[in-house]
């Protein structure tokens, strides 16, 4: 058991590391979260509320498909097999699930930054709203890790990666977008705690869907 | 004979439901009117649709446990009828709302979260055909089915169910099944659910033996 879990913070400092050695790719999705909302800035200087929302999740929509996306991409068939050898399966997908939720957990506050500071800051409850961007951008980086990972087995992988995942993220989405506008609004919407409930399942489905099926999609 | 009599019973229960369904006399439900009969045709493609989806996420685990192309084949067919029910559902409720609601697209939450349904099963397909090694999309496809059918049932079942809709049985409208008193329209309403999930089955069936036929060489072999 001990190993097992030392294995998976052993494959998760791998890719940190590695991200930080090739700083070309971090770096490039912070500027691109940064060109993505300077150029809203300059279409419509301060959005409404609504429209501010509606665009802050739709910028890490894109971000996530870009940061997370690569996660496979970058490893090539021979490393593959190499992991293969030496891990099981399971132990391969949770690393890859921590690594891409750390990764965009970060992504997450540099847009956030970026959105509050271009775009105007309309949130009234700013604790709240952080704690929801964070689980937007758990629950968004859970599903595109195991969608990145379908979609490596694929050849054209990075336009099947927005066929396959932006109708299932929709979901994920309409739950966010309606959980995140209690921050812009000083009065209470009901059904809050059930979304919240609801989308907490949906995380933990594709988080055990993840873990029984990608052996599956390993076998070779 | 003996193994075709539900397809025939299928034909005969739809005709039936066709033409009842235009002819009978039907209570008057708040202001749906005469519009009411698409209870008829629309809400059957539904139970079509989820049989159909049903089939093919059984047949998906079926493969990933056995690895037989076979199943694939089941999964894949199931999946496409599926999508073409799907479709005529959408078609119909749209029909409907047209005159109802005033539009052809609503921000209707059940409307809405079937689009994206029939929106992750046409991405199943198109994942489908960007494979050339069949046991490879195989595998894949029906893992991304198996994700597809378990975002289907909140999407379509538990969201819709939170928010408020316009859809009749929703909270701001009545239902049909209280109204209906003398039970006119639920002698016709379940029949027509049967027929057609029986038809949706018939087309499969025929799905599966063209798909055999076009793979014969590698199943075969």
């Amino acid at each position: 058991m001990k190993t097992y879990l030392s294995q998976i913070i052993t494959l998760v400092k791998k890719d940190l590391v590695l991200e930080w050695r090739q700083k070309h790719a971090f770096f490039g999705i912070v500027l691109y979260i940064f060109a993505t909302v300077f150029v809203i800035n300059l279409m419509i200087m301060k959005p409404e509320d609504k429209i501010w929302n509606a665009l802050f999740w739709i910028v890490q929509l894109f971000v996530c498909v870009n940061a997370v996306a690569k996660s496979f991409m970058q490893e090539s068939r021979g490393r593959m097999l190499y992991f293969a050898s030496l891990v099981h399966p399971r132990q391969f997908i949770i690393a890859k699930l921590i690594y891409n939720v750390i990764l965009m957990l970060f992504m997450s506050i540099m847009s956030l930054v970026c959105c509050t500071m271009l775009l105007g800051n309309p949130i009234i409850s700013p604790y709240y709203f952080i704690g929801v961007v964070m689980l937007g951008g758990l629950s968004l980086s859970l599903i595109f890790t195991m969608l990145a990972a379908i979609a490596s087995q694929a050849s054209q992988n990075a336009a099947l990666m927005a066929i396959m995942g932006f109708p299932l993220i929709m979901p994920f989405l309409m739950l966010l977008g309606n959980i995140s506008r209690t921050a812009f609004e000083p009065v209470l919407q009901p059904g809050l705690v059930y979304m919240f409930c609801l989308l907490g399942g949906l995380d933990v489905l594709v988080i055990g869907l993840a873990l029984i099926l990608f052996p599956y999609l390993w076998k070779e | 004979m003996a193994k075709h009599w539900w397809k025939i019973l299928s034909v005969v229960i739809i005709l039936y439901t066709i033409i009842a369904g235009l002819s009978v006399k039907i209570p008057i439900i708040a202001n749906n009117e005469e519009t009411s009969r698409n209870l008829f045709y629309h809400v059957p493609m539904w139970i079509a649709m989820y049989t159909q989806f049903g089939i093919s996420v059984v047949a998906s685990i079926m493969y990933l446990a056995s690895n037989d192309l076979k199943k694939d084949i089941w999964a894949s067919s199931a999946g496409s009828v599926g999508v073409l029910f799907g479709l005529m559902g959408f078609a119909t409720g749209s029909l409907w709302a047209t005159y109802t609601w005033g539009g052809t697209i609503t921000d209707d939450p059940k409307q809405i979260s079937t689009a994206l349904a029939l929106l992750i099963y046409l991405a199943y397909l198109v994942l489908r055909s960007s494979f050339s090694d069949l046991d490879k999309r195989a595998r894949v496809s029906a893992i991304f089915n198996v994700f597809a059918f378990a975002l289907l049932i909140p999407l379509t079942y538990i969201i819709p169910r939170m928010v408020d809709s316009l859809h009749p049985g929703s909270t701001s409208s009545p239902g049909f099944k209280s109204a209906d008193t003398d039970g006119t329209m639920m002698r016709l309403f379940y029949p027509a659910m049967i027929g057609w999930a029986l038809f949706s089955v018939w087309l499969y069936t025929i799905r599966v033996r063209y798909r055999k036929l076009a793979l014969k060489k590698i199943i075969h072999a």
